[in-house]
């Protein structure tokens, strides 16, 4: 807050101001708008942020790179290795992103049914759910062969967002002797 | 005594496990296995079935801050549980693990702050009784979270709580369980044996059935075999009144032999292969090699159609596939490093080597220096298994000697093998069988997990008389030393002799004095008795004078008392000892002057 006294001397120059010359003297405008922006920037640091989507989507790579290293994996040149040698380490990665993904996650396929069966598209089904390929000429509905069950997150359960940190997929790893 | 729930602890060496029965509800109150909340990775808290028996001492870069909250306490000086375990290794020299086996052991000071053991000093250091009773903290605080609910009648330092020790244990090792549990709250506790414990949770599981199973003249053999320690136990069926009635007739030494032993055999195993490869594997990589091997340990013990599996090391930094390493792990080495290591066939006259030194260094912990279980065993049956006055079941036996069971019973994490266990079946059919017996029959354990802290909410309510109890009494034989009365010879430490006060299956609640030997004690002094005690002579009465005993009585801490006694300062009150085994199951060793009063209590001088 400005002083009693220095809005006193605002208040009188600013009326003479206008009077004479049209215009408010151009520190007291200075004063007057950066204590408003002075306050403006604290409440946004003071409030927690609020759970943005990204921060979900950067959790869920947090927790496959840790359980199974995943993001270690994909980053990965594989050019260089023999299809042996990639099996042989894919195996531990894959064993530690399933457990990650059944721990924080329960899918379900979208059409329970054997793959090569044949199926009936109704009508009013969402195209979101099922994506129907081939000779796909006019409405539902069709009878087609199930090519692939589709998976669907039936169960989300992830646990809560650190307050912080949340950009960081893997901390960085220091060996002390 | 109106507790609403009894509640079973077990107290692992490397899992703890909470069960607990409501005693209020209507018509046959189920035992309820209790899931406990504890920190699995910073920031996830969850319930889990079992709580891992480590505690860890954070420092500032172990976790990030506000990640290690449990429901009951937003920021914890330690970490107990599965977070710490995991925690641990990756920086284990803030580990504290098998406090229980530091507790058994007589040559650490078991009250100092010596965990982690060989940390440097600028960490916190706890004492095994400290560490054990931030577990029983823990499992309190999770039962009073989830179960009493914010009810203060209803918490469980207001119930009846069961705590299992292993038979083993001996009295200094138990009191000091039971330091444990006052310290964390936990006010009517009773100590119950695991082995019996696990023959209780079967009972529970037959239900009325168990008459149809065992008979009269039957004798079951407890084996449990955790993740720590093997403990072996017999317990014989017999008959009075027209009923079948069970009494625990025999309890083995404490053998510092388990699961963690088997895992790491394999894991060395597995290291030799990789170095002869041409890889190094530094410390680090021999954990992840120990964990990766007790995994495909399980999948080749329990699918027996897998020949092998492959165990992968993946490379530490961003380059996972270019520095793997990896091995097969066959169920060859399976059978010769687990199966033949550890549970070799081998006859039933076979001893393990005695001698027992500092296996592995970096631990500490005397492990056994024989790793054969069943060579343990065969001494367990042709020793310990002696009879005596105290029993008073019959044991049935070979022509040699050796108890021999008819019927065994299998506890511990490492019986889940069917492998083992058939193996164990095996090697003492074929004792049974040169003694002219039928082969051992299996009782079924289910849930080998959470046996013991079932049984121990059973026997709780058996207490109460709903169900059946295993008589026991004390477990071992024990003695005061007495300096024989010869000439000091320089150099050479006077000759003791040992006076029985505590004879093997001793019942609890019953009192004995003994009578004949007086001491002359001085007021205001403390006074020192040597402690020793036999699990092998069962037949010593009260009383008795025992000179060269060879290797049957082993010392323990000594006993100490101060006679306080008002104006009487300095003069000499000669005094007779008198004993008593407690309905909680520790024993109590009291000074009577002439007449009967006033009486003194000793205690075990724990302490260093």
């Amino acid at each position: 807050m400005i002083p009693y006294g220095r809005r006193l001397k605002f208040a009188f120059r600013t009326f003479f101001s206008i009077l004479d010359f049209s215009r408010i003297p151009d520190d007291v405008a200075e004063a007057m708008v950066k204590k408003e922006e002075a306050a403006a920037p604290e409440e946004p640091v003071a409030a927690p942020s609020g759970p943005d989507p990204a921060d979900r989507a950067l959790q869920v790579l947090a927790l496959f790179q840790r359980e199974g290293r995943l993001v270690d994996f994909l980053m990965e040149d594989l050019a260089a290795y023999s299809d042996a040698q990639i099996g042989a380490a894919v195996r531990d990665v894959h064993a530690g992103c399933r457990r990650a993904l059944e721990r924080y996650l329960s899918l379900e396929p979208v059409i329970d049914d054997e793959e090569g069966r044949p199926v009936t598209v109704e009508r009013g089904t969402d195209p979101a759910r099922v994506k129907v390929v081939g000779n796909v000429a006019g409405t539902p509905p069709f009878t087609g062969v199930l090519r692939h069950r589709g998976w669907d997150a039936t169960r989300v359960e992830l646990p809560p967002l650190a307050d912080a940190g949340r950009s960081i997929l893997a901390p960085a790893e220091v060996e002390v002797a | 005594m109106h507790h609403r729930f009894v509640a079973g602890i077990d107290l692992g060496t490397t899992n703890c496990a909470l069960a607990w029965s409501d005693a209020r509800r209507e018509g046959e109150p189920g035992i309820h296995v209790q899931d406990i909340p504890q920190v699995v990775n910073p920031g996830e808290p969850a319930r889990l079935p079992l709580l891992p028996s480590f505690l860890f001492i954070p420092g500032e870069m172990d976790f990030p801050s506000g990640s290690t909250a449990l429901p009951w306490d937003p920021a914890p000086q330690q970490i107990v549980g599965e977070l710490a375990r995991r925690r641990g290794a990756e920086n284990p020299s803030r580990l504290v693990a098998s406090a229980k086996s530091w507790l058994s052991y007589g040559a650490a000071a078991r009250t100092e702050a010596i965990l982690p053991w060989g940390a440097p000093p600028e960490i916190p250091h706890l004492s095994p009784v400290e560490a054990s009773s931030a577990y029983l903290d823990h499992l309190r605080a999770a039962f009073d979270h989830d179960v009493a609910a914010g009810d203060a009648q209803a918490g469980l330092a207001e119930q009846d709580i069961l705590l299992t020790v292993p038979a083993s244990f001996d009295e200094a090792a138990r009191e000091l369980t039971l330091q444990a549990a006052h310290a964390a709250g936990l006010r009517d506790v009773t100590l119950l044996e695991e082995p019996q414990a696990a023959f209780y949770a079967w009972l529970d599981a037959a239900g009325a059935e168990w008459r149809r199973q065992v008979r009269v003249g039957d004798l079951v053999l407890v084996c449990d075999v955790g993740g720590g320690t093997t403990d072996f136990s017999l317990i014989a069926v017999a008959e009075q009144d027209g009923d079948l009635v069970l009494e625990r007739v025999a309890v083995g030494e404490h053998i510092l032999l388990g699961g963690d032993n088997m895992d790491l055999a394999l894991a060395r195993r597995l290291q030799g292969r990789l170095e002869a490869d041409g890889h190094r594997v530094d410390t680090f990589q021999l954990q992840g090699l120990w964990h990766q091997s007790r995994l495909a340990k399980e999948a080749l013990l329990t699918d027996p159609s897998t020949r092998e599996r492959p165990v992968t090391l993946l490379g530490r930094g961003s380059r996972l596939i270019g520095g793997a390493i990896s091995t097969l792990l066959t169920i060859d080495d399976v059978s010769e490093v687990l199966l033949d290591g550890f549970f070799p066939g081998v006859g039933s006259g076979e001893m393990p080597a005695r001698a027992r030194r500092l296996g592995l260094q970096e631990l500490g912990l005397p492990y056994a220096a024989d790793a054969a279980v069943t060579r343990h065993l065969a001494r367990f049956l042709s020793r310990q298994a002696a009879g005596g006055t105290g029993v008073t079941a019959p044991i049935r036996r070979g022509a040699s000697g050796m108890a021999c069971p008819t019927h065994v019973l299998f506890n511990g994490g490492v019986m889940k093998a069917p492998a083992l266990r058939a193996r164990l079946v095996d090697v003492l059919s074929g004792w049974l069988k040169g003694e002219g017996f039928e082969p051992v029959r299996e009782l079924a354990s289910a849930d080998l997990d959470h046996a013991v802290a079932r049984g121990a909410a059973y026997y709780g309510r058996a207490r109460g008389g709903r169900g059946i109890r295993i008589r026991s009494g004390a477990p071992r034989s024990y003695y005061v030393g007495i300096e024989s009365a010869m000439p000091a010879v320089p150099g050479m430490p006077a000759p003791l002799k040992a006076l029985c006060v505590v004879p093997f299956g001793m019942e609890e609640g019953t009192s004995a004095a003994i009578a004949g030997l007086e001491f002359g004690l001085v007021v205001g002094e403390p006074a020192e008795f040597r402690f020793l005690s036999s699990t092998v002579r069962k037949s010593d009465p009260p009383g008795a004078l025992i000179e060269d005993w060879g290797d049957e009585i082993e010392e323990l801490d000594p006993l100490e008392v101060t006679l306080a006694l008002d104006g009487g300062e300095d003069s000499t009150i000669p005094v007779t000892l008198e004993s008593r085994v407690t309905e909680i199951g520790t024993l109590e060793l009291w000074c009577v002057a002439r007449g009967g009063t006033p009486r003194w209590k000793l205690e075990l001088n724990i302490r260093q």
